[in-house]
């Protein structure tokens, strides 16, 4: 205890004389230590502030690079706006064909067909005109035909709100007229063109459309055109006027009416109308359409026709239509309606199911068919 | 002298007060973007709203009607409208703003356009060749498209040519002193990971330093399939995103279905003025977009 004492006692004091010469080496050291930081933060300081330095200058390098490089590719990317790829026309094909049945007493137009293979070009002329062919490819009773559907050139560059067209074309008449095969929203014609037009009146002449410089959209045109059998060559005219506009962001409409002389003795009125919706006008996933128009040919008797269809897109890729045709002629008054399914995988490629039944004076029949259409290479935007 | 000019200067006023620049915009980025420069001097118009799907479009009759009566179109380019506009310009009969003029322009142009491609092959689905036309969600091409429109609206109205440069000028002031502010708060998003439902985002997540991991379409264009979301729900179950982005046009159920499975939050971004309550201009609307992505990830 005692030792333990001592040891204690001695050891403080040996700690009493030690301090001081301790405190002297530790201060030392501090100071050393204290003098390295120094130095060290002097380094440092001086390391930090040429890198930030060099980083600032950097910067500064990088955003006049990327300025530089920004004005450079704005100056040569300028050129590039999208038109028709370099000098080659547009090019697109568009493939159809048909696998139909029907249970009608003729039993003809049975089995696979395949339709009219669409071979359309266009590109601009110059600065003032723009050209446009479209050739159908048929195969038709063992024979393989060619067929001009449009050739026509159009004018880009008419002041005032002009434009004239001039070739082969399909008229500017009705709504359905104009209108290309593949865009159709059945497999076949709708009656009254069948009946009237043999399909549709394509025709050699000159085309002359103005459009109103107002809010709503307002079309007047007019057509002069070969005719058939006339010896003049100027057998054939017309005139037509649409107008059209939005309701809403959602909905939007189109009405229309045509007067075609098509030669002495025939002329025929035309009156249109179509609707479209979709939700806040988003086309891509909802989308409903309603169209109508009624024929009158007047020959020597006066006949009449008319249709109404409705196509429902409930989903993007799928959509259901149902159309009513009727025709009034001399002595008959066949009906058909018809209903349809189709699934588009995207905008290029659409498979169709359609159903049809007809009733007339000649007797009653069912009719069925599966299409497809499928397109390549470029292809224009559609009208409305 | 002077006052003879300051007269004459009066005398000019008037006329140039009444004829305003009509501006035909595909895109509502682009007509916000002319109110921002042309101020009172041009009227300008919308084809789409946020609400659109700008690749598919109507070629409706207003809107032929009001490319018909415009000075100016400006689009995004790169094809994004080739579905629709070629039929207006087809059908309104309007010289001034066919392409190759100077009433004509396409703001893709003139900004650095990310993924073009060489490979045109529509099994890849929506390709646009020229890269990527959704170039306004960069604030940084919003300026460089500013200058063009600027020296357009400039030449299309001489008369105006210091308005239009003013109003510029003024433009990018505010608006670099925002774009700093953005990317500022945008710091806590650098190395974050998302997944979209389109690729329509490829500018903002590139300006942002966000990494784009997946799309919820397998092909562009084309609606998201069950196999690809099956697929990505087990490739992400564990993390590897924060957060999945789409538009307010696009359909909401694949992303908020991955969102359930995956516990990544699943946000709209506007991705154009008037997309969102809140993106009510171009400036409203890059506040608008980094709030919502700050606010997805901190849910993460």
């Amino acid at each position: 205890m005692r030792i333990v004492g001592f040891t204690n006692a001695g050891l403080a004091f040996l700690l009493f004389l030690a301090l001081p010469a301790l405190a002297v080496a530790q201060d030392n050291e501090i100071e050393d230590i204290r003098s390295a930081i120094e130095e060290l933060r002097s380094d440092y300081e001086a390391r930090i502030s040429d890198l930030e330095r060099r980083l600032a200058v950097a910067e500064q390098n990088s955003t006049q690079a990327v300025h530089a490089a920004q004005q450079a590719q704005s100056v040569s990317s300028q050129p590039a706006v999208s038109g028709n790829s370099a000098f080659n026309p547009a090019i697109g094909v568009v493939f159809q064909g048909f696998l139909t049945g029907n249970d009608g007493e003729a039993q003809e137009g049975e089995g696979f067909a395949v339709g009219e293979t669409e071979l359309i070009m266009s590109a601009n002329v110059d600065d003032k005109f723009a050209a446009y062919l479209t050739a159908a490819l048929a195969f038709e009773d063992g024979e393989s035909e060619l067929e001009v559907e449009e050739a026509w050139v159009e004018t880009t560059a008419l002041p005032a709100g002009f434009s004239a067209r001039f070739g082969r074309m399909f008229s500017g008449i009705g709504y359905l007229n104009a209108k290309h095969s593949h865009t159709w929203d059945f497999a076949d014609q709708a009656l009254p063109y069948q009946a009237f037009l043999d399909g549709r009146y394509v025709d050699n002449g000159v085309q002359l459309r103005w459009l109103a410089p107002t809010e709503l959209y307002m079309e007047i045109g007019g057509e002069i055109m070969q005719g058939e059998d006339d010896p003049s060559g100027l057998g054939a005219s017309s005139v037509f006027t649409n107008v059209g506009g939005d309701v809403g962001a959602s909905s939007s409409w189109l009405a229309g009416a045509s007067y075609l002389d098509l030669d002495a003795t025939t002329s025929l009125s035309m009156a249109h109308f179509v609707w479209k919706w979709a939700p806040q006008g988003n086309w891509k996933e909802r989308n409903f359409v309603f169209q109508t128009e009624y024929l009158e040919r007047r020959a020597s008797n006066t006949e009449t026709g008319w249709y109404a269809q409705a196509v429902y897109q409930p989903v993007q890729r799928w959509r259901f239509g149902a159309r009513a045709d009727a025709l009034d002629l001399d002595g008959d008054d066949p009906r058909r309606y018809t209903v349809m399914m189709d699934w588009s995988n995207s905008e290029f490629s659409r498979l169709r199911l359609q159903f049809a039944r007809s009733e007339s004076g000649i007797g009653d029949g069912n009719e069925w068919g599966l299409q497809y259409i499928h397109s390549i290479g470029a292809h224009g935007a559609h009208a409305f | 002298m002077r006052s003879a000019k300051l007269i004459l200067l009066i005398l000019l006023l008037p006329v140039s007060v009444g004829a305003e620049v009509r501006v035909f915009a595909c895109e509502p980025e682009w007509a916000a973007l002319a109110d921002e420069i042309g101020g009172d001097l041009v009227a300008s118009y919308s084809a789409t709203t946020a609400l659109q799907d700008p690749h598919y479009i109507q070629a409706r009759p207003s809107l032929i009607a009001k490319v018909r009566n415009a000075d100016l179109v400006i689009c995004s380019g790169a094809q994004l409208e080739i579905g629709w506009l070629p039929a207006l310009l087809q059908k309104a009969n309007n010289r001034k703003v066919l392409p190759g003029n100077d009433g004509y322009m396409e703001a893709s142009s003139f900004v650095m356009r990310l993924d073009p491609t060489a490979n045109l092959d529509r099994a890849k689905g929506d390709i646009h060749p020229q890269g990527n036309p959704h170039v306004q969600t960069n604030p940084h091409n919003i300026a460089l498209v500013a200058r063009a429109l600027s020296e357009r609206l400039s030449k299309i109205d001489v008369i105006n040519s210091i308005v239009y440069n003013e109003n510029l000028e003024q433009f990018i002031t505010k608006w670099e002193r925002a774009v700093g502010r953005w990317e500022d708060a945008a710091e806590p998003l650098r190395g974050k990971r998302a997944i979209t439902h389109h690729k329509s985002w490829v500018y903002l997540l590139r300006w942002l330093g966000i990494e784009e991991v997946e799309n919820l379409e397998a092909i562009p264009g084309l609606p998201p399939t069950a196999t690809h979301l099956g697929k990505l729900t087990s490739e992400f179950s564990e993390g590897g995103a924060d957060v999945i982005i789409r538009a307010p046009y696009q359909h909401a159920k694949p992303s908020e279905w991955l969102s359930e499975r995956t516990g990544i939050p699943a946000t709209i971004l506007p991705l154009t003025v008037g997309g969102t309550e809140a993106a009510t201009d171009l400036f409203a609307l890059f506040d608008d977009i980094i709030a919502r992505l700050l606010e997805a990830v901190e849910d993460a």
